[in-house]
């Protein structure tokens, strides 16, 4: 038999796509190794005991980001809080109540539709409903509530996607033994999708942390510190009260104030924010599939 | 009579919900066969039992039900808040001025609201994007779903998440400290804040989605496909890129699509790198998108005026940009399951 004796032109053409194959790659790992060494490298030095526990005062000349991480946890619970049995119970709907397979489709789009809207014009209306027409004022449950409708897809598409992983087996044996089909879900469904629904709490966790252009014009930008915050009264001023997130703090300190080591000491903990975040997911995540 | 109804109910509810309809029927009519054999007062107590949790299941229903038209809601609300408040500004500013108009003067004594530079910034901001991010992106996809060994597949897709996972003002940050001089310097402009500084700054931050929509989709090709082209004698790469890669096209297309979708709706990143002065777009001046344009002029609006309604017009047409993305996204996306 005789060899096949490939080309010059086919060895070239291989050669080439082969090594463009791999630089892509590494440049793709090489652009999170320097975006990350960069923000340690110019952030960490920043990162002070004074900033990260003391309220800004222009009169002491204090700078601190204290009430920025408390109101970036308020957002993060608030809306959990809220989103979390919604887009579960949403979710329980599409897999296991639905008999319409119209509605299904109308309810996925409606998800999918919401998951592509940009964030900025999810502010907008937050702004123009909560805001003005509720007469909240800029404050923490103004951002809160726009959070809700932003992030309640991410909730909705994680949990029908450990939904469906529980087999069909467990629910059949459920019903065969003469449960109804809530009890059925309550004792059988929820439990076996547990870890789906935590991985996707994380991945909304990571989103309220990161956003910003939802929040400048509904929780505002103030960096106020709440007196009595483990009060009723305390809480409640707290969500009534504007208060910017550590991103719309990062935006406000490098863009508007000129504080560029401040932006980057905020950028170095939101930084850290995610990579806890995103690898307690993937951990998560590993698990699930085991 | 109680317990026939019961049993009614059920069969009822049943109907219609696919593999589990046949199973309930079956699991319904199993233990009336055994109720038959007792005694009147025992049935009378199981029928009120099945009663009370009969009465749960409906509630519980009607609860996940709500829970499932609220996304629904959702959507509704926000259509109809942008369409209504975004439709004065350009009744009164008229819509081919409005749309076509080349000078934005929001302030000024002779006000102007023309938002074609807005939307030609947006169109070539994301096509610069698009231009840059999906050839490295979409390379890195074949190289992860197809010559990546398993382990350094993983770790490059955690890399593909973390930068998913970095918020946009820290992108904003790098871009304004680093890459803003960087192009000032090497173009010899006054300035860096530019419309090309706002490209790139995209371009990385679309890379993430266009990755891994990518290579979901070249890891859905059949591996026959593969394997004939090899066994005809084409090389791996051969094989990648002139049939696996043709046969994942719609999904690849589908995540250039979402790229744009992320791209043209940024807007705190582009706010700190593109300079947001209002003016027609070119690659090394200062610019301002139209998510920035709404962003930028936002706070100081006063309510009522023209301007701030004019804002709400610029959001209505991003929105309409968005919704024909959505649109022949979802369309790709079917394509690509069948």
């Amino acid at each position: 038999m005789k060899m096949e004796h490939r080309s010059t032109r086919r060895v070239a053409y291989d050669k080439i796509l082969r090594f463009l194959l791999y630089f892509c790659a590494f440049l793709t790992c090489a652009l999170l190794v320097l975006l990350i060494g960069y923000i340690f490298y110019r952030g960490f030095p920043n990162v002070t005991v004074e900033l990260l526990t003391s309220e800004p005062s222009v009169l002491k000349n204090v700078i601190g980001i204290l009430p920025n991480l408390i109101n970036t946890l308020a957002l993060v619970l608030g809306t959990l809080i809220i989103v979390l049995p919604l887009g579960v119970g949403a979710a329980i709907y599409l897999t296991e109540y639905a008999k319409s397979r119209k509605l299904v489709a109308v309810i996925e789009f409606a998800t999918e539709t919401l998951t592509g809207i940009p964030s900025i014009l999810y502010g907008l209306v937050g702004m123009l409903f909560f805001v003005q027409f509720l007469g909240w004022e800029s404050s923490i449950r103004a951002g809160i509530f726009t959070l809700v409708i932003m992030i309640l897809p991410t909730i909705v598409r994680t949990t029908q996607e450990s939904l469906k992983t529980v087999p069909q087996s467990y629910r059949e044996a459920a019903l065969g033994l003469g449960s109804g089909k809530w009890r059925m879900v309550r004792t059988v469904v929820l439990p076996s999708s547990i870890d789906g629904i935590v991985t996707g709490c994380i991945l909304a966790i990571g989103r309220i942390v990161g956003e910003s252009a939802a929040l400048l014009f509904t929780a505002g930008s103030a960096a106020v510190l709440v007196k009595n915050l483990f009060s009723l009264s305390g809480l409640h001023s707290l969500l009534t009260t504007s208060g910017g997130s550590l991103t719309v703090a990062l935006y406000i300190y490098s863009l508007e104030r000129g504080k560029i080591e401040v932006g980057f000491a905020i950028a170095a903990i939101l930084m850290v924010l995610t990579l806890v975040i995103n690898l307690s997911a993937k951990w998560l995540g590993g698990k699930l599939k085991k | 009579m109680t317990n026939t109804k019961v049993l009614n109910g059920k069969r009822s509810r049943a109907k219609g919900s696919g593999a589990l309809a046949l199973f309930t029927q079956r699991k319904v009519e199993e233990p009336m066969s055994d109720q038959n054999i007792r005694t009147g007062e025992e049935q009378g107590t199981l029928a009120r039992k099945k009663g009370a949790k009969n009465a749960l299941e409906l509630i519980m229903n009607g609860l996940f039900f709500f829970c499932g038209l609220v996304a629904v809601a959702f959507v509704l609300f926000i259509t109809v808040y942008l369409v209504i408040s975004g439709l004065p500004a350009i009744r009164e500013i008229g819509l081919t001025d409005f749309l076509f108009g080349e000078r934005w003067a929001s302030t000024a004594s002779d006000p102007a609201f023309g938002i074609l530079p807005f939307i030609l910034t947006s169109i070539y901001g994301t096509a610069g994007a698009i231009v840059i991010g999906v050839p490295i992106g979409f390379l890195t996809a074949v190289y992860l779903a197809k010559l990546a060994p398993a382990k350094v597949a993983a770790v490059i897709r955690t890399a593909v998440d973390l930068l998913a996972g970095i918020p946009s003002v820290v992108y904003g940050l790098i871009g304004m400290t680093v890459l803003v001089p960087a192009v000032r310097v090497t173009f010899h402009l006054a300035s860096g804040a530019t419309l090309f500084a706002a490209m790139i700054v995209l371009a990385v931050m679309i890379l993430p989605s266009i990755i891994s929509v990518s290579e979901t989709a070249l890891k859905a090709v059949p591996k026959e496909y593969e394997e004939a082209s090899l066994a005809l004698g084409a090389t791996e790469i051969e094989t990648y890129f002139r049939v696996s890669v043709p046969a994942a096209s719609s999904g690849i297309a589908a995540a250039v699509v979402l790229g744009i979708g992320r791209a043209i709706g940024e807007a705190m990143a582009i706010m700190m790198v593109a300079g947001n002065v209002p003016n027609m777009p070119s690659l090394f001046e200062s610019v301002r998108f139209l998510t920035t344009a709404i962003a930028s002029e936002m706070a100081y609006a006063s309510f009522g005026t023209l301007q701030r309604n004019a804002l709400f017009s610029i959001a209505l047409v991003l929105f309409l940009f968005i919704m024909l993305i959505n649109v022949l996204l979802n369309a790709l996306l079917k394509r690509e399951k069948k």
